[in-house]
C-alpha cells in the first residue's frame, strides 16, 4: 500500500535558519506516529507543513498521492488556494493553545466547519457534533463559551471540532502542553480512544513519553531538522541506539 | 512670492503657535492632575466639580468653549487678552481630556500597592505622591502625548480669535497672495514637524521616567 | 430676524427660546455633516487599514506616511486645503461636502487605526484554526475576524463619532451655516453673544452626553459573548 504521507527532499527554512534538510518520511494509513524530541527540533514544523499552514522550499510532499506544490504554482506555498483547500480537507489538526472560537458556543464550533465548508445541513451537522461532543465527555457543555470551560476541556471540544471534518489524517501538535497537570489525563483518554480508529492516521508531537510509548506503532526521534531514530516505542524506549537518543530520553524521563 | 519667501512669515506664526502650544499643554497638565486626582481621591464635593469641569469641556465643541471665553465672557465683564484667552481655552479644554487619562492610570495602579502603602501605615497624601502618582505617570504617557498633538492641532482653532498663529498667517498670506498650494503645504508640514517633535520629546520623556521608575535615585547610587 | 425667525432679547430666557428654532436649523447641518463626514471615515479608514496589512513595503509605508500626516496635522488647515486647493485642479465641491470630506479624511487616520488594532486582536490561532478547519478566506473573515472584532471596534468607532460632532463648527470657516455659524451671526446682529453661544454649548452637551449614553447601550448589547475584551 501507498504510504499516506510522503516527504521526499523537503527542506524548509524560516529565513536564513534551515528547520528541515533534505526530509524523508513517510506514514501509512492508519498508523499512529509519535513524533518526539527536544524543543526546536523541527517536530512541530512537520505538522504545520501538512496542514499548510507553513510553506516549504524544496522536495515534494504528497498527501495520499496529491503533491503540495503544484507544477505551476506560484506564491510560497506553489500552489492556488483552491489546490490547498483540496488537500485540507483531508487533514484536520489539533493545537497546542486549542484555538476555539471564542465568540462561539461549544456547539457552534463544531458545527461551524461542517455547515460552512462540507455543506451539511444545520441538523445533521448538529447530530454529529453531538455524536462527537458525547464521544469527548463534553455533550453536556454544548451550549457553553469555551472561556466558561476549563483548558482540558476546551481541547476536547478542539478534538471534536477537528473530527467533525471527517479528516483521514489527525495532526496533533502538544496537546496537553498548554495545560494543568491535572487536566493532562482527560486530554490523553480521547486521544487515546482515537487510537483504536482503524481508519484514522495520527501524528502526535508531545512530550508525554509515557503516552507515546502506549498508543503509538512508530515513534519518532527528531533533533536538528531530521529524524535521528525511529521505531517501534518499546524498542526505542527500551534500548534506543542512537547516543543523541538516549541522551535526550534520559533528560526527559528522568 | 516663491516657496522661500513666504516661509519666513509662516516661521514667525509657528513661533506663537509653539508659544501656545507649550503652554496651553503645560496649563492643561496642572487641569489634568488637578481634576483627575480629585477625581479619584477628593472627596465627594471636589469629585463632583472636576466631573462636572470634565464633561462640559469633553462635551462641548473647542470652538465654542473658545467663542465663549473670547466674545461672551466679557460681556459679563471678565475680559483677557487674546493670547490668554487662547492659552487658557486649549488647558482647559485639553485638562479636561487628561484628567480622564490621570484618572484611567491611577486607577490601574494596583490594588496590592495601595494595600502594602497602607500596611506601613502611609498617609492618603504620601501614598498617592510617593506610591500611586509615580507608577501612574509612566502609564499615562502615551496618551499625554497624543494629547500634545491633539492640542497644537488645536491652537490653530486660536486664529479665530484673533491670534497671529500659524494659521492665521497662512489665510492672510493667502487673501494677499491666493498662491493656496505652496501656502498650506508648507503649513501642513510645519504642523506635521511640530508634531514629530513633540512625539520625540514626549518619548524621551517616557524613557527618561521609565528608567528612573526601574532605578529609583535612592537605590541607584 | 433670521429663517422668518424673530428674536425677543427681552428677557434671556426669551431670547434663548426665541432663536432655538434658528440654531435648530444650523443643528441639523452639523448632523447632516457629521453622518456624512463619518460615513467618508469609516470606508477611507477602512482602506487604509487594508492597505496598512499589504505585504509589499511599497505599500505600507507610504499609507503609513499619509496616515500619520492626516492624523498630525490640524483639520482647519486640511479644510482650508480642500476648500483652496481642490478647485485649482477643477474639482469644485459645494462648501458641505468639502467640510464632510476634511472630517471624513482627518477621522480616516483614527478610523483605520481602531480597525487595524481590532484586525491585530485577532491572534495568529484564529487564522490557523480557521486555515485547519478549511475556511475560505471570506469565511474567515465573516464567522471568524469581525465577530470578534466588532466589539472592540464599535466603542472606538463611537467615541470618534462623538469626537467628530464637536469638530463640525469649523467648517463655518469656508461658509458652511451650522450652529455656530448661526449663534455667530445672531449675536452680530443683537451685539449679544453669551446666550446664543451658551445655547450652542448646552446643545453640544446634550448632543454629545446623548451619543455616550447611546454608544453604552449598543456596547452593552452587542453580542460579545466569550470574548475578552481586555
Amino acid at each position: 500500500m501507498n504510504p499516506i504521507i510522503r516527504f521526499s527532499n523537503v527542506t524548509k527554512r524560516f529565513g536564513a535558519l534551515t528547520v528541515l534538510r533534505d526530509f524523508d518520511f513517510e506514514v501509512k494509513q492508519g498508523e499512529k506516529v509519535t513524533l518526539i524530541g527536544p524543543s526546536g527540533s523541527g517536530k512541530s514544523t512537520v505538522l504545520r507543513i501538512l496542514m499548510t499552514l507553513e510553506p516549504f522550499q524544496e522536495g515534494t510532499l504528497t498527501l495520499a498521492g496529491m503533491p503540495y506544490h503544484e507544477p505551476d504554482g506560484h506564491g510560497p506555498f506553489k500552489a492556488r488556494e483552491k489546490h490547498l483547500r483540496q488537500i485540507r480537507s483531508h487533514v484536520g489538526m489539533v493545537f497546542q493553545s486549542f484555538n476555539l472560537f471564542p465568540h462561539m458556543t461549544v456547539l457552534r464550533n463544531v458545527i461551524e466547519a461542517p455547515v460552512r465548508v462540507l455543506g451539511l445541513s444545520r441538523n445533521e451537522a448538529e447530530c454529529r457534533a453531538v455524536d462527537l461532543l458525547n464521544m469527548v465527555g463534553l455533550a453536556d457543555k454544548k451550549d457553553h463559551y469555551p472561556s466558561q470551560l476549563s483548558g482540558g476541556q476546551q481541547q476536547r471540544v478542539a478534538i471534536a471540532r477537528a473530527l467533525a471534518m471527517r479528516p483521514r489524517v489527525l495532526l496533533f501538535d502538544e496537546p496537553t502542553s498548554a495545560l494543568d497537570p491535572q487536566l493532562v489525563g482527560e486530554v490523553l483518554g480521547v486521544i487515546r480512544s482515537l487510537a483504536h480508529e482503524h481508519d484514522l492516521t495520527m501524528l502526535l508531537v508531545t512530550h508525554e513519553m509515557r503516552f507515546a510509548r502506549e498508543v503509538s506503532d512508530r515513534v519518532c526521534f527528531f533533533d536538528k531538522g531530521q529524524i535521528v531514530e525511529q521505531g517501534e516505542p518499546e524498542r526505542i524506549f527500551s534500548s534506543p541506539e542512537q547516543p543523541r537518543t538516549r541522551e535526550f530520553l534520559a533528560s526527559v524521563l528522568g | 512670492m516663491t516657496w522661500t519667501q513666504l516661509l519666513p512669515n509662516l516661521i514667525k506664526g509657528a513661533e506663537v503657535t509653539a508659544l501656545i502650544a507649550v503652554a496651553s499643554t503645560l496649563l492643561g497638565a496642572v487641569f489634568a492632575f488637578a481634576a483627575g486626582i480629585a477625581r479619584v481621591s477628593g472627596g465627594r464635593l471636589l469629585s463632583a466639580i472636576a466631573l462636572t469641569y470634565i464633561e462640559i469641556f469633553r462635551g462641548t465643541s473647542l470652538l465654542v468653549q473658545l467663542f465663549w471665553l473670547y466674545y461672551a465672557l466679557p460681556l459679563i465683564g471678565i475680559s483677557f487678552d487674546p493670547i490668554a484667552t487662547g492659552i487658557f481655552g486649549l488647558a482647559l479644554n485639553i485638562g479636561a481630556y487628561g484628567a480622564e487619562v490621570v484618572r484611567g492610570a491611577l486607577v490601574s495602579v494596583s490594588e496590592q500597592q495601595r494595600e502594602a502603602a497602607k500596611a506601613l501605615n502611609f498617609s492618603g497624601a504620601h501614598t498617592m505622591i510617593h506610591i500611586v502618582l509615580p507608577q501612574a505617570v509612566i502609564e499615562m504617557m502615551p496618551s499625554f502625548c497624543n494629547l500634545a498633538i491633539q492640542n497644537l492641532k488645536d491652537t490653530a482653532l486660536v486664529s479665530f480669535i484673533s491670534i497671529a498663529d500659524l494659521s492665521f498667517h497662512a489665510q492672510s498670506l493667502r487673501n494677499l497672495t491666493l498662491q493656496s498650494v505652496p501656502i498650506y503645504t508648507l503649513t501642513l508640514l510645519i504642523y506635521f514637524a511640530m508634531a514629530l517633535v513633540i512625539a520625540a520629546a514626549m518619548r524621551w520623556l517616557e524613557n527618561k521616567l521609565r528608567r528612573g521608575a526601574a532605578f529609583p535615585k535612592g537605590a541607584a547610587s | 430676524m433670521m429663517y422668518g425667525f424673530a428674536w425677543d432679547t427681552s428677557t434671556p430666557l426669551a431670547y434663548a427660546i426665541s432663536i432655538l428654532p434658528i440654531l435648530g436649523i444650523g443643528l441639523i447641518v452639523t448632523l447632516e455633516a457629521t453622518v456624512c463626514g463619518f460615513a467618508i471615515a469609516m470606508g477611507v479608514g477602512l482602506v487604509f487599514a487594508l492597505l496598512r496589512r499589504a505585504k509589499s513595503r511599497l505599500i505600507t509605508w507610504p499609507v503609513g506616511l499619509i496616515v500619520e500626516f492626516l492624523r498630525d496635522t490640524p483639520l482647519l488647515i486640511q479644510l482650508f486645503f480642500l476648500f483652496y486647493v481642490l478647485p485649482q485642479f477643477g474639482i469644485v465641491l459645494p462648501a458641505f461636502l468639502t467640510g464632510a470630506l476634511a472630517l471624513g479624511l482627518q477621522y480616516s487616520a483614527y478610523t483605520s487605526e481602531v480597525y487595524r488594532a481590532g484586525l491585530e486582536a485577532i491572534g495568529r490561532g484564529q487564522w490557523e484554526a480557521a486555515t485547519a478547519l478549511n475556511l475560505t478566506r471570506a469565511q474567515t473573515y465573516r464567522d471568524v475576524v469581525i465577530p470578534q472584532a466588532i466589539p472592540r471596534i464599535v466603542p472606538a468607532l463611537g467615541n470618534y463619532l462623538v469626537s467628530m460632532l464637536k469638530d463640525t463648527p469649523v467648517l463655518s470657516v469656508i461658509t458652511v451655516v451650522d450652529m455656530l455659524n448661526l449663534a455667530n451671526l445672531i449675536g452680530d446682529r443683537t451685539f449679544e453673544y453669551l446666550v446664543p453661544l451658551s445655547l450652542v454649548g448646552l446643545i453640544f452637551l446634550i448632543l454629545t452626553l446623548g451619543c455616550s449614553a447611546l454608544i453604552h447601550v449598543i456596547e452593552r448589547v452587542l453580542p460579545k459573548r466569550g470574548i475578552a475584551l481586555r
